[in-house]
């Protein structure tokens, strides 16, 4: 069945009323990938008619929570672009274990994956009883997976990979427990995690930190949006603190550039001033 | 064909499994008349990311890029789709990219990108679908057709893998099906 998709205009009508009904403003999300999203959700939940999606929004609350599940994307992984992850480990962490407090923000970090993979090296740099990693997203179903500790026992090849890639020294399946289709994590792991809703479009910066991850986030929005949530982390992140984003995002747009170095070959960008 | 002249701005290209020696002939062969960009999608590891980009730099004179989000798109252009994302076109001066699920296995989607270019470009779109395992693609190529757009199979019974290409063929009538070393005179007349 070829399902019928959006037009534009029915997109500006949903978005809209999401700003309305709900308070979420997905006004400078990039057009391209939200449509792309919209267009996915009416296949998943096999909705016939946009009009259909629209009232189911609108009327059911429960509905609106899972349609903003499914519009924003929640694909993420342990260890993702491992050299990035072995230069955090190499030349980030062991500036940040001088201070007697490690604050670090995962932003948009959905279901938490990145979150368990800084948390390892910490513990295994022997940081991670002074640090607090704080973890938020605008999905509240994905924060409660970061509070569970619980991912696919199906990705931990991958993860074994991209954790010794990484630099990781020890046996990966370490760290977790395996059981059915699950793995569980180390609750040690999860100890000084505070994992809390936060949405990048409309909440403020709620505390300073030295190291903020936000990756593969800006890629869903527009330039303008883009420049207004890396100011949120600006006024978010210490002097001589550090900001990781995705493999291909840049800052290069937003007039915080300017004040920020980039490591070489690497999207990670230090604060001078 | 006079009319066709000024109207193609993209050529874009897909190819997974044996589709990089015809990929590499076709940029080797693209020339910087007629303000043409090249968006080329390949599927392929993570890792090998820029060893890609040299690869065909090395090919040609026009400028070749690993897309970054919210690049500019411009003419003289070869953009190279990056590993473990989707491209899309935002409108008809930007990129964007998308690291949600992969499609048939595949991000890269090939299908992704066609889709997008045939929404924004419609017309203006050559698609090319080459060698590959993999489902991905033939609706995307489809789309293009659908916009009006100028679509290109590779000939399955010349192709490395045959399996993507005879996908395309079973789902619509391309508007041509060719051996890959015969691409570049047929894009060089359609862009001419």
């Amino acid at each position: 069945m070829e399902v019928s998709t959006v037009h534009d205009n029915e997109i500006d009508l949903l978005v809209a009323s999401l700003a309305e009904i709900y308070g979420y403003d997905f006004s400078n999300y990039a057009r391209a990938s939200l449509k792309r999203r919209i267009n996915r959700l009416l296949v998943i939940d096999r909705i016939p008619s946009f009009a259909e999606l629209f009232y189911r929004i609108k009327n059911e609350p429960d509905y609106f929570t899972h349609a903003v599940e499914e519009l924003t994307v929640n694909v993420t992984e342990m260890f993702r672009d491992p050299y990035m992850f072995k230069f955090i480990r190499e030349k980030v962490l062991p500036v940040l274990a001088t201070h007697p407090l490690i604050r670090i923000w995962h932003a948009g970090c959905a279901t938490g994956e990145e979150v368990y993979s800084t948390a390892i090296m910490l513990q295994e740099m022997n940081l991670l009883h002074k640090s607090l990693l704080y973890a938020t997203d605008i999905n509240p179903s994905v924060i409660e997976n970061i509070r569970r500790g619980i991912f696919p026992v199906s990705q931990m090849k991958q993860y074994s990979e991209n954790y010794i890639l990484s630099g990781g020294k020890k046996d990966f399946s370490s760290y977790y427990t395996a059981k059915y289709d699950f793995a569980k994590f180390d609750e040690q792991l999860k100890s000084k995690m505070i994992a809390a809703t936060h949405n990048l479009v409309s909440d403020r910066s709620f505390n300073e930190f030295q190291l903020i991850f936000c990756r593969n986030v800006l890629i869903y929005f527009d330039k303008n949006l883009q420049d207004k949530v890396l100011n949120l982390f600006d006024a978010s992140l210490e002097t001589l603190g550090f900001l990781v984003l995705g493999a291909k995002e840049n800052i290069r747009f937003s007039d915080i550039a300017s004040r920020y170095v980039q490591s070489h070959n690497e999207k990670i960008w230090r604060k001078m001033q | 064909m006079a009319q066709d002249a000024v109207r193609y701005k993209v050529i874009v290209i897909g190819g997974s499994a044996g589709s990089l020696d015809t990929i590499l002939k076709i940029i080797a062969d693209a020339s910087m008349t007629n303000n043409i960009f090249y968006i080329v999608i390949i599927h392929r590891k993570t890792s090998a990311e820029s060893v890609l980009t040299d690869l065909l730099a090395s090919q040609t004179t026009l400028k070749v890029r690993e897309v970054e989000d919210k690049d500019a798109i411009l003419p003289g252009y070869v953009y190279i789709c990056p590993a473990d994302y989707h491209l899309l076109v935002e409108d008809q001066n930007t990129f964007s990219l998308d690291s949600s699920e992969k499609i048939y296995y595949s991000r890269p989607s090939i299908d992704v990108t066609f889709e997008s270019v045939a929404e924004v470009f419609g017309d203006s779109t050559i698609g090319i679908l080459l060698s590959g395992a993999n489902a991905d693609g033939a609706k995307g190529l489809s789309k293009i057709k659908q916009a009006g757009g100028y679509t290109i199979v590779q000939n399955p019974l010349t192709a490395d893998v045959d399996y993507m290409p005879k996908q395309a063929i079973e789902l619509f009538k391309p508007d041509a099906v060719l051996n890959g070393d015969k691409m570049s005179a047929l894009l060089k007349n359609l862009s001419a």
